[in-house]
């Protein structure tokens, strides 16, 4: 066998390889620099942003304009932009920690994570030279503030459907914009807009849009149910003129910038869900240990206890998740020469890679997140829906994470969807392996896991991954190309494999963890993982089953059923018992914690 | 200019201090730069940047100390030093810290030293002092303004509440009060510089220390939580019954009077 370490780790291979604990970046190898940027970070949203949110939520923002500049200041604007413009170059975990630790302050998170990432990273990406000189070192420092215009009123998930048009003038200096974009955030104060419009109404194509240039004006703040502290606006382009040098990238390939930064907004938000998760979690831990009823703290009371241990759970899956994928970006960036980290495609190549996990990420952690958020106005009673508690502001805040970045329904698409395409291009082996666990099925005898810690969890997500493909596999013959309008089997396919992810990073980061500091220190995380787990596979086996059903039919469909029992079959453990003994320590220390 | 800052790293204030084993239980518990040497770590990079010179910060401890320490640089600081007993003492109090950091200073010609006002772990307040005793150099403690002229200095200190105007020279240990500035967040560009900023690690030897001239002077016998607080009771009836009765509680029950 080849060693490992020397091949990068290919997106979507977790479905039909495993992969080994020291591949896998987890949240206990932050370096001591991520953990000081994230303390700063932390630092800044509590002393700086939180005691100004009320001012925020009611639109006043030219305090979010200071706010940002401040963060400019401290360098949280400039992590992805490279230093020889202004930036830090950090890795894309610090990054990644800053996205988190900002996703406390709600919408204004929204504002930042606008700037820096979709407004800022197309130029960072796809900038030239020019480009990136004259707009980069402004954008990191916070003197000028960034906007992304995709969205049109008739063209949402459909992003291609753009009707905003780009012409030449006579004189070739300037392109011409006409059309009207949609909810852009960061619109009532950004300088600098990444505009996609289509040239002679044909070629899709990006460009680098300022709020001064003639004909760009932008329409009323919108009233939005949540991240009120961001802004919102119509961008309206009147016969807009755009010099030709601001042509962002290729005419006509505007789709590439689009689809790459729609991959990185997409693990963004996923980290992002897990910091604002982080945050809902102990507001509602705190409030459960001070609210009294019956003359003890509502979180004594066992169903108080689960619902805790349940949240922080999910929670643990959804953190080993975003940042074991963040750790794959890193993986494949530190094999880049240093020319072609220069090279913003590259960069981008990297992450599209990855294009299926962090459309998993992305749907896991925002439902993990709507989760927490519900959970925690629920475990607040009827103070959860009064405005003076602070959850009820999570939980409104919380809903667009479902729907932005292309929608979860789109996102779960995406998967099986990526999936079937990296198959025909020969880039994974999934048809050849679901052949032959389809051969395997006949001969295979039930497998009986160890009781060391990890066992049982280990062989659940064996068997999670296989009964994913069992399941696309079978999909996938039957429907052919048909498949595509099978969207609920889809969907099911999406979630099996969704669940899959996630139990396996959260079994490699226990595992890693046990390895090196002990099992006595990492209780919790396995805990954690046992819980998790054991939720998700039964959700799995759920999800196969219907899908087998909507699939064959007669004797074909119960000999199918039967194998899927080889498969599922296990002794569940005491999931009751588990969660009340992980919620010890939640309660007690008032937080998330591992 | 030639300025030290003493540094202790301490509980996060944010943490819930539980005992176990008659210890005080660190499993988990995040640790911070004490918030009162934070304060110094502040001064003196301002201190530093109005009259040039350079700041070290300084501590006594163990390898985890160093986290605070690189926070200090990344704040500012140009070197630290971290003075590793971790080996070599077991129980150390707060002669056996003042004694070695004077020891580390004594060759250092230091200009200016800075301190917390107390940590908020122990809350002894005495390492400073005791450092400027065996240097035998003047000490201001609890200051809220420091303002340098040449080799002259002119310190408000907070006296419970009111404020004191004193003037001394340099060299002087002072000690940072609440409200003396604002301390910076370490920015992100600081943190990067921080990783390249020496760092040196120091043992007992290097200060030609036996573990018997640190040893403890005092003695820690037991450690417990504060009593929890109970809730307040409302006496009724007759006023003067009232008054008895409490006069009777506080006399048997509070033991006050």
């Amino acid at each position: 066998m080849t060693n490992q370490t020397d091949q990068v780790i290919k997106g979507g291979s977790f479905l039909i390889e495993d992969v080994s604990k020291e591949r896998v970046f987890t949240p206990e190898d932050f370096s001591d620099e991520q953990l000081m940027i994230a303390k700063t970070t932390e630092d800044y949203v509590a002393n700086e942003v939180l005691p100004q949110i009320e001012h925020l939520e009611n639109h006043e923002f030219d305090r979010s304009v200071k706010l940002l500049k401040q963060a400019g200041e401290l360098g949280l604007l400039g992590a992805d932009v490279p230093e020889e413009y202004g930036g830090l170059s950090l890795d894309k975990v610090s990054s990644a920690l800053i996205a988190e630790k900002m996703s406390r302050a709600g919408g204004f998170s929204i504002s930042h994570g606008a700037h820096v990432g979709i407004g800022s990273l197309p130029i960072v990406l796809f900038g030239n030279e020019s480009q990136k000189q004259k707009y980069l070192p402004d954008l990191s420092s916070g003197e000028k503030l960034a906007a992304y215009a995709l969205t049109e009123p008739g063209s949402g998930s459909d992003a291609l459907g753009a009707r905003t048009t780009a012409k030449l003038n006579a004189e070739g200096t300037h392109y011409v914009l006409n059309g009207e974009k949609q909810w852009i955030t960061n619109a009532g104060f950004a300088d600098v807009f990444v505009v996609y419009a289509k040239i002679d109404g044909e070629h899709f194509s990006a460009f680098i849009v300022e709020r001064t240039f003639p004909g760009v004006s932008t329409g009323a703040e919108e009233k939005k149910m949540g991240i009120k502290s961001s802004s919102t606006r119509t961008l309206i382009l009147q016969d807009a003129q755009i010099p030709v040098e601001n042509l962002l990238g290729e005419a006509g390939k505007g789709h590439v910038i689009a689809f790459n930064i729609l991959n990185i907004g997409r693990y963004k938000l996923g980290v992002g869900a897990v910091g604002a998760s982080k945050g809902a979690f102990e507001i509602t831990v705190k409030y459960a240990n001070q609210r009294q009823q019956f003359k003890t703290p509502i979180s004594q009371f066992n169903l108080t206890k689960e619902k805790l241990s349940t949240m922080a759970s999910k929670l643990y899956a959804a953190e080993s998740s975003v940042y074991r994928t963040v750790g794959l970006f890193e993986d494949r960036m530190s094999r880049l020469t240093e020319a072609e980290v220069n090279d913003g495609k590259e960069v981008a190549k990297s992450i599209a890679e990855y294009a299926i996990e962090c459309s998993l990420n992305k749907v896991f952690a925002t439902e993990t997140l709507d989760y927490i958020a519900d959970e925690g106005v629920q475990i607040h009673g009827g103070y959860g829906f009064m405005q003076e508690y602070e959850i009820e502001r999570v939980y409104r805040d919380s809903r667009i994470n479902r729907i932005f970045e292309g929608t979860n329904e789109i996102n779960r698409l995406l998967v099986p969807g990526t999936f079937v395409r990296k198959a025909m291009k020969g880039e994974l082996p999934i048809f050849q392996k679901a052949l032959q666990l389809q051969e395997e099925l006949m001969m295979m005898m039930p497998e009986e896991p160890g009781d060391e810690p990890l066992a049982q969890e280990k062989y659940l997500v064996r068997n999670a991954k296989k009964i994913g493909l069992l399941a696309a596999g079978l999909a996938a013959q039957k429907f052919g190309k048909a498949l595509e309008k099978e969207q609920e089997i889809l969907v099911n396919i999406a979630d099996i494999i969704s669940n899959a992810y996630a139990m396996e990073s959260a079994v490699l980061r226990t595992e890693k963890a046990i390895e090196k500091s002990g099992l006595e220190k990492n209780k919790q995380k396995l805990l954690y993982t046992q819980i998790f787990c054991q939720e998700a596979f039964n959700e799995i086996e759920q999800h196969a089953k219907e899908t087998l059903v909507a699939t064959e039919t007669g004797d074909t469909l119960r000999m199918l059923v039967s194998a899927l029992r080889k498969f599922t079959r296990h002794t569940p453990i005491n999931v009751i018992a588990k969660k009340r003994e992980a919620s010890e320590k939640l309660i007690s220390a008032e937080k998330y914690l591992v | 200019m030639n300025i030290y800052v003493l540094l202790k790293r301490t509980f996060d204030t944010e943490e819930k201090i539980t005992i176990s084993g008659g210890k005080i239980n660190e499993d988990g518990a995040e640790f911070i730069i004490n918030p009162y040497d934070e304060y110094a770590v502040e001064e003196a990079i301002q201190v530093r940047d109005a009259h040039g010179g350079e700041v070290t910060v300084i501590t006594v401890g163990g390898e985890d100390a160093e986290k605070q320490l690189r926070t200090a640089l990344a704040m500012g600081a140009d070197k630290a030093v971290l003075v590793n007993i971790e080996d070599d003492v077991e129980n150390g109090d707060q002669f056996t810290t003042s004694k070695i950091i004077s020891e580390y200073l004594k060759d250092k010609n230091a200009d200016l030293i800075i301190g917390g006002n107390v940590a908020i772990d122990g809350g002894s307040g005495q390492v400073a002092p005791r450092v400027a005793e065996l240097l035998n150099i003047p000490y201001v403690t609890t200051i809220t303004k420091l303002e340098i002229d040449g080799t002259n200095v002119k310190i408000v200190r907070d006296v419970e509440g009111d404020s004191e105007v004193i003037e001394t020279t340099l060299p002087l240990l002072v000690t940072a009060q609440q409200g003396l500035n604002e301390p910076r967040y370490p920015s992100l560009p600081g943190i990067m510089k921080a990783k390249k900023k020496p760092l040196d690690e120091l043992e007992l030897d290097d200060l030609d220390l036996e573990e018997d001239d640190v040893a403890a002077k005092t003695k820690t016998i037991e450690i417990f939580l504060p009593a929890q607080k109970e809730a307040g009771r409302i006496l009724n009836g007759d006023l003067s019954d009232q008054v008895k009765e409490l006069v009777q509680l506080l006399h048997t029950e509070a033991k006050v009077v």
